[in-house]
């Protein structure tokens, strides 16, 4: 039985990979066809996206909005996780409500009000515009992790801190900050690569004129298919198992993802 | 003065997170409401108002389609991927700590993957040239390689694809937390490992099922890529026509209208997943 | 001097008072254990004294200043706390620096200090590990190091060897006991052990119900105690049912006329007779009563016995044991001036 659920494990896990391994495949042609097994091996797609100025834009305000998203998206929500962990109350609730709720909602639904707000502010298409949505959409991650790192804490820490003489801004310095740090990266990871995979808000927010990769693939997919188009899909693949994989060596992913107790 | 925790922040610090997302999360929302009832101006955004023109079209038969049509799609993806998914985070919460990172990493990597990544690979993987039709045609089971792409099996796929891992991560913490001593002791007590799945975990976990069922539901219910890259255009869901009447058709009080009926749908459902948690910790 | 003065100090949790009007003084540099059971207050009472709990009611002083509403930062205190509560992400020799760091002292003196302290309580040499690759009695005393650090007006400690296996538990009583008599320092320790109580404490203060039962030196506690409550906590004692007339109790149809030495606590009529297994004798004629199981602990032998449908117990060195055998019936004779009639 235990091999028969290892064996029911790996199968899904082969099917997950499959398209994935199709798309590596489509990356490595020598030639324009997306062919696969693919014809002609050469890893010449891969140079063309770090040159191709078409590519390479798009590469650019990608990783751009990435980052500045998520650090902002960390940026609220510190105070936000601070302050439901420290004071709870109504504002607390309402708080953390609305921190998760982003991510609860289809996001076409975020995608189409953050259209309609930039119109009105008349930020439509502007590059702060594609960050500050991000911002909004993806702080429900820090916001988890975050407040995961503080319930972990003990209390005890805290009184500690005040017997020894140390006086709130003091103990939130000393001790509750250094003690979350993990978690403010993790939640910073998380943000960072589901802002460089993000599609509907970038596009709705700013499609023609902010083009990031996923909205430069998408356009590839009605205009004329390429190799790029491969490379791309590994790099970002790449680049999410590396950041969760880090994540997972150092921290401890079953409990950022909810679990109480894991055999070793 | 107090004990624990409290207190530890200063008092106006809850200001700056809710400010920021009154503003930008909130108001949005305001502003979407409103233009849903504003009038339309074609070739432009729109015009203040107040008028329940878009509402009216929503109660036309080409509307119910669509809403018939989106419920069926995401439900039966929904179905398919917590069927698929509740064995699988059985088996994974019952691994080591080191597999269970693994699987986990590759899961947040496969849920983390841009729609029209997902899109785009599977549409590859189905087509004639670089896809399984490929391999089927190589195993002699076809006489040419053909395409399954665009089409309902293509779609269904692809919606699986995409809520498999999040099926997984919702079911993941409510069944972590199972004592695993209640599998061994229906073993104990004569019940054979299935016998023991079906008796024991699934009645125990039946709340945590619905409420993943209702969240994947509405995780799938917000796909607006998948349909058009993998599905032929009598199988776009509301999101699809949502997007559509807002960038390609430019009627944007139109498309706030159905986005308003699908945030509706959407917090209701999601208020019931949330009901059947409580319930469930309520029971513990 | 008195250090530390508790008036009238009362913490109630809604409907639940965990602390009722306590009333004490404890003298400077001195060893005080608040010993009791679970829920019986003496965790909250220390919570109050730090300032880690608001009262309800009543004054916390030291040195004769009221620090009621003190914070807790501003007392001066050392705590070592239940868990610990080190600080996971500072080595050794910063976590014991940490008040220090608080107080602005520089990192030179900070440094100095830490080595100081954790020579101070034998744990020199450890002070740039982290607190996970220490053993749990070196982050015993590395907890008691942090609480020392500042030279604290009031050193508390709550449960501070509970997380301890047997052996070195008692190791760590005597090593705190040695510790706080060479620094002097006025010292507050909740513990639930009686043993450990009165193995460290010089001033026993118990306590049951949010109240104080009895406060003073272990010894007087445990010959002399204020009642039944506080007679069954310190050491065991047998608690039998008896009527008080004058200086003599009637018991089991027995009239017994109390010696010198004898204390009553309570008026005549219905009460208890407090008296030591150790201090249960067997007699030629008295109390009738049957052997129902007997105890060989090696260092001593108890006997339960049935005392008119009444358990009691006797203890006896191994040298003195009785020849008497399980069913057997013996007569009781209770030492005379190690008796005590307490209300019931």
């Amino acid at each position: 039985m235990r091999s028969l659920g290892a064996l029911y494990v790996i199968a899904i896990l082969l099917l997950l990979a499959a398209p994935l391994v199709v798309v590596t495949g489509v990356s490595l042609n020598g030639g324009q066809s997306l062919n696969f097994p693919p014809q002609d091996m050469s890893l010449r797609w891969y140079g063309a996206l770090f040159q191709q100025p078409d590519w390479l834009g798009p590469l650019r305000n990608s990783v751009l909005i990435a980052a500045l998203a998520s650090l902002l998206a960390v940026a609220v929500a510190l105070p936000l996780a601070l302050h439901v962990w420290a004071r709870g109350g109504w504002l607390g609730r309402a708080l953390y409500t609305l921190g998760v709720a982003p991510f609860m909602l289809p996001p076409v639904i975020t995608a189409l009000g953050f259209l309609v707000f930039w119109i009105s502010l008349g930020m439509y298409g502007q590059f702060s515009a594609t960050v500050v949505s991000h911002a909004v959409f993806l702080v429900t991650l820090p916001v988890v992790t975050i407040s995961l790192g503080l319930q972990a804490i003990d209390p005890a820490l805290i009184e500690a801190a005040r017997v020894m003489g140390a006086p709130r801004a003091k103990v939130l310095r000393t001790v509750v900050l250094p003690l979350i740090v993990p978690y403010m990266i993790s939640g910073y990871a998380f943000a960072f690569v589901l802002s460089l995979n993000e599609y509907i808000i970038a596009y709705m927010v700013a499609g023609f004129t902010v083009e990031t990769l996923p909205i430069k693939i998408f356009n590839s997919l009605r205009y004329g298919y390429t190799p790029i188009m491969g490379v791309v899909s590994v790099l970002f693949v790449a680049i999410a198992v590396a950041v969760f994989g880090l994540i997972g060596r150092y921290g401890n992913l079953p409990r950022l993802l909810g679990a109480e107790r894991v055999r070793e | 003065m107090s004990a624990g925790v409290g207190r530890t922040t200063p008092g106006w610090l809850g200001a700056i997170p809710a400010v920021w997302l009154a503003v930008l999360f909130l108001i949005p929302f305001a502003i979407m409401l409103s233009v849903s009832v504003a009038q339309r101006v074609p070739g432009g955004f729109f015009e203040p108002g107040f008028e329940l023109a878009s509402y009216a079209r929503l109660f036309t038969a080409f509307f119910g389609r669509i809403l018939l049509t989106s419920v069926l799609i995401a439900g039966g993806a929904a179905l398919i991927c917590v069927a698929l998914a509740f064995p699988f985070t059985v088996i994974l919460a019952g691994m080591r700590r080191r597999a269970q990172t693994l699987v986990l990493v590759m899961l947040l990597a496969v849920l983390s993957l841009s729609e029209v990544i997902i899109g785009f690979s599977l549409s590859t993987l189905l087509s004639r040239t670089a896809g399984v039709g490929n391999l089927f045609a190589a195993l002699g089971l076809t006489e040419t390689s053909q395409a399954y792409t665009p089409g309902l099996f293509a779609l269904m796929a692809g919606l699986c694809y995409l809520g498999f891992p999040y099926a997984v991560l919702v079911l993941y913490p409510p069944v972590s937390r199972l004592d695993p001593e209640l599998g061994e002791a229906a073993r104990s007590m004569g019940a054979s490992p299935l016998r023991g799945f079906l008796t024991v975990t699934v009645p125990v976990l039946r709340a945590p099922i619905l409420g993943a069922l209702i969240l994947v539901f509405v995780f799938t219910l917000g796909a607006y890529l998948l349909p058009q890259l993998l599905g032929r255009p009598r199988h776009w869901t509301l999101s699809v026509h949502i997007t559509d009447q807002a960038i390609f058709q430019s009627n944007l009080p139109l498309a706030a209208a159905m986005a308003v009926v699908l945030l509706l749908v959407a917090l209701a459902m999601v208020g019931l997943a949330l009901l059947l948690g409580r319930q469930r910790e309520a029971g513990a | 001097m008195t250090e530390l003065t508790l008036r009238g100090l009362t913490k109630r949790f809604g409907s639940l008072t965990a602390v009722e009007d306590v009333t004490l003084e404890i003298p400077n540099g001195r060893f005080v254990c608040l010993l009791g059971p679970s829920g019986c207050g003496k965790t909250t009472l220390l919570r109050l004294i730090a300032g880690l709990e608001e009262p309800s009611a009543g004054q916390v002083l030291v040195g004769g200043q009221d620090q009621t509403r003190v914070p807790t930062h501003k007392r001066d205190f050392g705590m070592v706390f239940q868990s610990l509560a080190l600080f996971p992400h500072l080595t050794v020799a910063e976590n014991v620096a940490y008040p220090l760091a608080i107080r602005g002292v520089d990192r030179a003196s900070r440094r100095k200090r830490a080595t100081e302290l954790l020579d101070l309580v034998r744990l020199p040499d450890v002070g740039d590990r982290r607190i996970h690759q220490l053993s749990g009695g070196q982050r015993q005393r590395v907890a008691i190091a942090r609480g020392l650090a500042i030279d604290p007006k009031v050193f508390l400690l709550d449960e501070p060897l509970s997380a301890l296996d047997a052996n070195l538990r008692e190791h760590m009583q005597v090593e705190l006991r040695q510790l706080q008599e060479r620094l002097g320092v006025t010292t507050v320790v909740v513990t639930h052990d009686q043993k450990e109580a009165l193995t460290m404490a010089d001033v026993l203060i118990v306590m049951d119900k949010g109240r104080v039962q009895q406060m003073g030196a272990p010894m007087d506690l445990y010959r002399d105690p204020a009642n039944a409550f506080v007679a069954g906590f310190i050491g065991s004692t047998n608690l039998i049912p008896c009527r008080l007339a004058g200086r003599a109790v009637e018991l089991a149809g027995t009239r017994i006329e109390l010696a010198e030495g004898d204390r009553v606590k309570c008026a005549d009529g219905d009460a208890v007779l407090s008296v030591r297994p150790e201090d249960v004798r067997f007699a030629e004629a008295g109390l009738l009563a049957r052997v129902t199981f007997i105890r060989d602990l090696g260092e001593s032998v108890q006997f339960t016995l049935d005392l008119d449908g009444r358990e009691v117990s006797a203890l006896f060195a191994p040298r003195e044991r009785p020849g008497v055998g399980l069913g057997d019936s013996v007569h009781l004779a209770f030492e005379p001036g190690q008796r005590v009639v307490l209300a019931p």
